[in-house]
C-alpha cells in the first residue's frame, strides 16, 4: 500500500521523486529539441549571410542584454538559495528567496519589452514598423531574416520566463497558504530546473543574437 | 450500473458511471477506453476522405469531386490519418492500458498528465475538424513550403495549429511511459524480463518525446510566415524552403516508427502465444527496437533525394536509410523462427498477427527500394509511394493495431467475440488490402503520379481495381467494430485468461480490476514461459 502523502500510484516519496525529476528532464529535453529547431534555422541563415547577420545584431541593445544575462543569472542564484531553503524546511526564507526570483523574472520581462520598443521605435521591426532606410551596408532582406529570428527566438524564450514567473507566483501562494515548505520541496526542484534551463537558453541566445556584432 | 462504494478490487468498467467518473477519471484503463473510442471516430472520418479519394479515382476525368475539393480530401484524410489515428492509436490505446498492468504498477506515473494528454489530444482534433468549416486545407499532410506560406488559399494556419495542439499530448504521453517504465516496475521485474510490447512503447516513446517538438516549432515557423508573410522560407526574402523539409523530415521519417513500433511490439506478444513457444532472440528484438528508434533519427533526408541537396548528402542518407531495415529484419527473423516447430492456432489475433509481418515485410522491402536513389528518382511522388507508405502504414500498421485490439478485447470488455467473424474479417482485410494498393505500386512504377484527381486513360483499369479492393477493405473494418460492440450486449464471458497467455495482464481478472493487483506482484521469471503453461486453445474452440 501507498505511503501516506503520496499519491495512490506510488509506493513511497523516494520512488515520487524519482519520478518527478526523470519526467523533468525528458521534458526539457524536449525543449532543447524545440529551442534546437530555432537555432538551426538561425544557424543555416547565419552561414549564408555573415554580413547581413553583423549589421542586424548592430543594431540591437547590447546593453539591456547584459543587464537581463545578471538578472537572470542572479534569480537563478536565488532558485537555487531557495531550494536549499526548503531543504532544511525554513519556508519564510524559501518564500523571501521566491519572491526575490518573481521581482527579478519580471524585471527580466519589463526590460526585454522596454527593448522591444526601442526597436519599434527605431523601425526595425518586421512587418510592424520597418524601415529599410534605417539599414546600411548589408542587403535589407537579409538583416529582416535575422530580426525576424531575433524577435521569434527571444519571444519564445519571453513566454518561457512568464510561464516561469507564473509558476513561482503560485507556488509561493501555496507555500504562503500551507505554511510550510515541506509538501512543496519536489515542486521547487522541479520549477527550479525548469528555470535553470530558461537561464541555460538565454546563455546561448546572448552570443548569437548581440555579441555577435559587438566589436 | 449501480454506483457501488468505492471497492478497488471491482472491475473498472463497471465502478461508477456519472460522468465525471468518465471525463474526470485519471484510470490509465479508461482514458485508455476514452482515447480507444476517439480515435476510432477520427478513423471513421479520415476513412470517409479516402472512401471520396478512391471514388474520383474511379475515372480517369476529375469529374465527382474536381481538383480543388479532390486535395482538400486527400489532405484531410492524410492528416487525420497521421496524427489523429496511427499516431495515438496503439501508445495511446494499449500503452495506456497495458503498460501498468505489464509492469505490475498501479498506474501511470503521472495519472493527471495522462488525462490531461487526452483532453488536449481532443482539443487538437477539434481544431482541425473545425477547419473543415473554413474550407480545409489542400496542401497534402506534408505543408511544402513555399506553396503553404505563399499560396495556398485555405485554412493552413488553423490546422497547423490543431496539429500543434495534438503534439503536446504526443509528448506528454511520451513522457509518461518512459517515466512510467523506468520507476513504476514492480519488485523483480528487470529490463530483460519486460514483455517486448513494453520495449516498443518505451523506443516509441522516445521518439514522441523527442521528433514531436520540432514538428512544433517547423510548423509555427510555417504559420508565422503565413501570417505575417515574412521570408523564413521563401527564397524571394532570403529564405529556403529547403529547412522546411528538413525540419519536417526530421519529425515525420521518425513519425513513421512511432507508428509502426507499437504493432511490433504487439506482434512480438500474440505471436509466441499462438505458436505456444517462448519468443526467439528476446534481447535481439528489445535492443532492435531501441536500435530503430535511434537510427530512424538519421535517415529523413531520403525523402529529399530529388530536392537538390547535395549528392554526398543523399548517398549517406541512402546507405543510412538501408542500415535501419537491418533491426527490422531482425525482428522478421526471430518471428518466423519463433514460428518454428510451434504448435500454431490460427486465431483472430494471429491471423492479424501474421498479415502484419507479410504486408511489413512487402512495405518495407520497397522502402529499400526507395531508399536505392536512383529506383527513388523514378517513382518519386508517384502511386509506388502512395503504395508504399501504405504497406507500412494500413498493412503493417493498421494490421497490428487490430491484431491488439482482437488479442486484448476480451481484457479489455471481459467478454468474446466471435472467433468465425473475426477470422473472417481478417482474411477479407488481407484480401481487400492488397487488392487495393498491390496495383498501386505497378500504376506507380508505369509514372502514375500521387496527388492528382485526373490521370490518363491507360491507368484506368488499375484504378478500377484498386476502388473494388477499398470497398472490400471498407467492409473489412466496419465487421469488427459491429461485432466487438455486439460482444457489449451479449456474449460469453473470457475469464481471466481465455488465450493461455503468459503476462501480468492476464493474472487478474477481465476486465481488470480499478486498481489493478491486490497485491504489487512479485516476478520471479523471465516472460513468455509458454514452455511451462498448459494450452487452453487445444481443448475448447469458441464460438462466440
Ligand atoms: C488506415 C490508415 C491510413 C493511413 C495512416 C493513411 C495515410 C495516408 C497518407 C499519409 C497519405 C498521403 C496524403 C497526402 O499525400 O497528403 C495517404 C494518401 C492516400 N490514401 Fe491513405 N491512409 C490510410 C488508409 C487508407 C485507405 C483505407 C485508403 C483507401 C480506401 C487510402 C487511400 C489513399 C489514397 C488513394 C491516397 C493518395 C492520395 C493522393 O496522393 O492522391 N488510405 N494516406
Ligand atoms: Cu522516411
Amino acid at each position: 500500500m501507498a505511503e501516506r502523502g503520496v499519491a495512490r500510484q506510488f509506493d513511497d516519496s523516494g520512488q515520487k521523486h524519482a519520478a518527478a525529476t526523470l519526467g523533468m528532464w525528458i521534458f526539457l529535453a524536449g525543449e532543447i529539441l524545440f529551442f534546437g529547431g530555432m537555432f538551426i534555422g538561425y544557424t543555416v541563415y547565419r552561414i549564408r549571410y555573415p554580413n547581413a547577420f553583423h549589421v542586424g545584431s548592430e543594431h540591437l541593445y547590447l546593453w539591456i542584454a547584459v543587464a537581463n544575462t545578471a538578472i537572470l543569472l542572479t534569480s537563478s542564484l536565488f532558485v537555487a538559495l531557495a531550494h536549499h531553503a526548503a531543504g532544511t524546511d525554513d519556508s519564510h526564507k524559501s518564500q523571501r528567496l521566491l519572491s526575490w526570483t518573481i521581482a527579478l523574472g519580471l524585471a527580466f520581462l519589463v526590460l526585454k519589452g522596454l527593448e522591444y520598443y526601442l526597436d519599434y521605435q527605431e523601425r526595425i521591426v518586421p512587418v510592424l514598423a520597418f524601415d529599410e532606410s534605417a539599414i546600411e551596408g548589408a542587403e535589407a532582406s537579409n538583416v529582416q531574416l535575422f530580426l525576424i529570428f531575433y524577435f521569434i527566438m527571444t519571444g519564445i524564450h519571453a513566454v518561457h520566463v512568464t510561464v516561469g514567473v507564473a509558476v513561482w507566483t503560485v507556488l509561493v501562494l501555496m507555500i504562503r497558504r500551507a505554511r510550510s515548505v515541506v509538501g512543496y520541496r519536489n515542486i521547487v526542484e522541479m520549477a527550479g530546473l525548469y528555470w535553470h534551463f530558461v537561464d541555460v537558453v538565454w546563455l546561448f541566445l546572448l552570443p548569437l543574437l548581440y555579441l555577435l556584432g559587438a566589436s | 450500473m449501480t454506483a457501488a462504494a468505492a471497492d478497488p478490487m471491482q472491475s473498472f468498467i463497471r465502478s461508477r458511471w456519472g460522468w465525471r467518473d468518465w471525463l474526470l477519471t485519471t484510470d490509465h484503463k479508461r482514458i485508455a477506453l476514452l482515447y480507444l473510442l476517439s480515435i476510432t471516430g477520427f478513423f471513421f472520418i479520415g476513412g470517409a476522405a479516402a472512401s471520396l479519394v478512391r471514388l474520383e479515382l474511379l475515372t480517369p476525368k476529375a469529374d465527382l469531386l474536381g481538383e480543388e475539393i479532390y486535395n482538400r480530401s486527400f489532405t484531410l484524410h492524410g492528416i487525420i490519418m497521421v496524427w489523429f489515428f496511427l499516431i495515438p492509436s496503439i501508445p495511446a490505446v494499449f500503452g495506456n492500458f497495458l503498460v501498468p498492468l505489464m509492469i505490475g504498477a498501479r498506474d501511470l506515473a503521472f495519472p493527471r498528465l495522462n488525462l490531461a494528454s487526452w483532453y488536449i489530444f481532443i482539443a487538437g482534433g477539434l481544431i482541425v475538424l473545425s477547419a473543415i468549416i473554413w474550407g480545409g486545407v489542400d496542401t497534402g499532410w506534408t505543408f511544402y513550403t513555399p506553396y503553404s506560406t505563399t499560396y495556398a488559399n485555405s485554412a493552413v494556419v488553423l490546422v497547423i495549429a490543431g496539429i500543434v495542439v495534438a503534439g503536446f499530448s504526443s509528448i506528454l504521453t511520451g513522457l509518461n511511459f518512459i517515466v512510467t517504465i523506468h520507476t513504476m516496475r514492480a519488485p523483480g521485474m528487470g529490463w530483460m524480463r519486460l514483455p517486448l510490447f513494453v520495449w516498443s512503447t518505451y523506443a516509441t516513446s522516445i521518439i514522441l518525446v523527442l521528433a514531436t517538438p520540432v514538428l512544433a516549432i517547423v510548423t509555427i515557423l510555417v504559420a508565422i510566415e503565413r501570417i505575417w508573410t515574412v521570408g523564413i522560407f521563401n527564397p524571394d526574402l532570403g529564405g529556403d524552403p529547403l529547412l522546411f523539409q528538413h525540419l519536417f523530415w526530421f519529425y515525420s521519417h521518425p513519425a513513421v516508427y512511432i507508428m509502426v513500433l507499437p504493432s511490433m511490439g504487439v506482434v512480438s506478444e500474440i505471436i509466441p502465444c499462438f505458436a505456444r513457444k517462448p519468443i526467439f532472440g528476446y534481447h535481439f528484438i528489445a535492443f532492435s527496437s531501441i536500435a530503430i528508434a535511434v537510427l530512424g533519427f538519421l535517415v529523413w533526408g531520403h525523402h529529399m533525394f530529388v530536392s537538390g541537396q547535395s549528392i554526398y548528402a543523399s548517398l549517406i542518407f541512402s546507405i543510412l536509410s538501408f542500415l535501419v531495415a537491418i533491426p527490422s529484419a531482425i525482428k522478421v527473423f526471430n518471428w518466423t523462427a519463433t514460428l518454428h516447430k510451434g504448435t500454431i492456432h490460427f486465431r483472430t489475433p494471429m491471423l492479424y498477427a501474421l498479415g502484419f509481418v507479410g504486408l511489413f515485410v512487402l512495405g518495407g522491402l520497397t522502402g529499400l527500394l526507395l531508399a536505392a536513389t536512383a529506383v527513388d528518382i523514378h517513382v518519386h511522388d508517384t502511386y509506388f509511394i502512395v503504395a508504399h507508405f501504405h504497406y507500412i502504414m494500413v498493412g503493417g500498421a493498421v494490421m497490428g493495431y487490430l491484431a491488439a485490439v482482437h488479442f486484448w478485447w476480451p481484457k479489455l470488455s471481459g467478454r468474446r467475440y466471435h472467433e468465425g467473424l473475426g477470422i473472417f474479417s481478417a482474411i477479407l482485410l488481407f484480401v481487400g488490402f492488397n487488392l487495393t494498393f498491390f496495383p498501386q505500386f505497378i500504376l506507380g512504377y508505369e509514372g502514375m503520379p500521387r496527388r492528382t484527381a485526373s490521370y490518363a486513360e491507360e491507368f484506368q483499369l488499375l484504378n478500377v481495381l484498386s476502388t473494388a479492393g477499398a470497398s472490400i477493405l471498407g467492409v473489412g473494418y466496419v465487421l469488427p467494430l459491429i461485432y466487438l460492440l455486439w460482444t457489449l450486449r451479449k456474449a460469453p464471458d473470457a475469464g481471466p485468461n481465455p488465450w493461455g497467455a503468459t503476462g501480468l495482464e492476464w493474472s487478474v481478472s477481465s476486465p481488470p480490476p480499478q486498481e489493478n493487483f491486490a497485491e504489487t506482484p512479485v516476478i520471479t521469471g523471465p516472460p513468455y514461459a509458454y514452455d511451462t503453461m498448459s494450452d487452453p486453445m487445444n481443448q475448447e474452440y469458441v464460438h462466440g
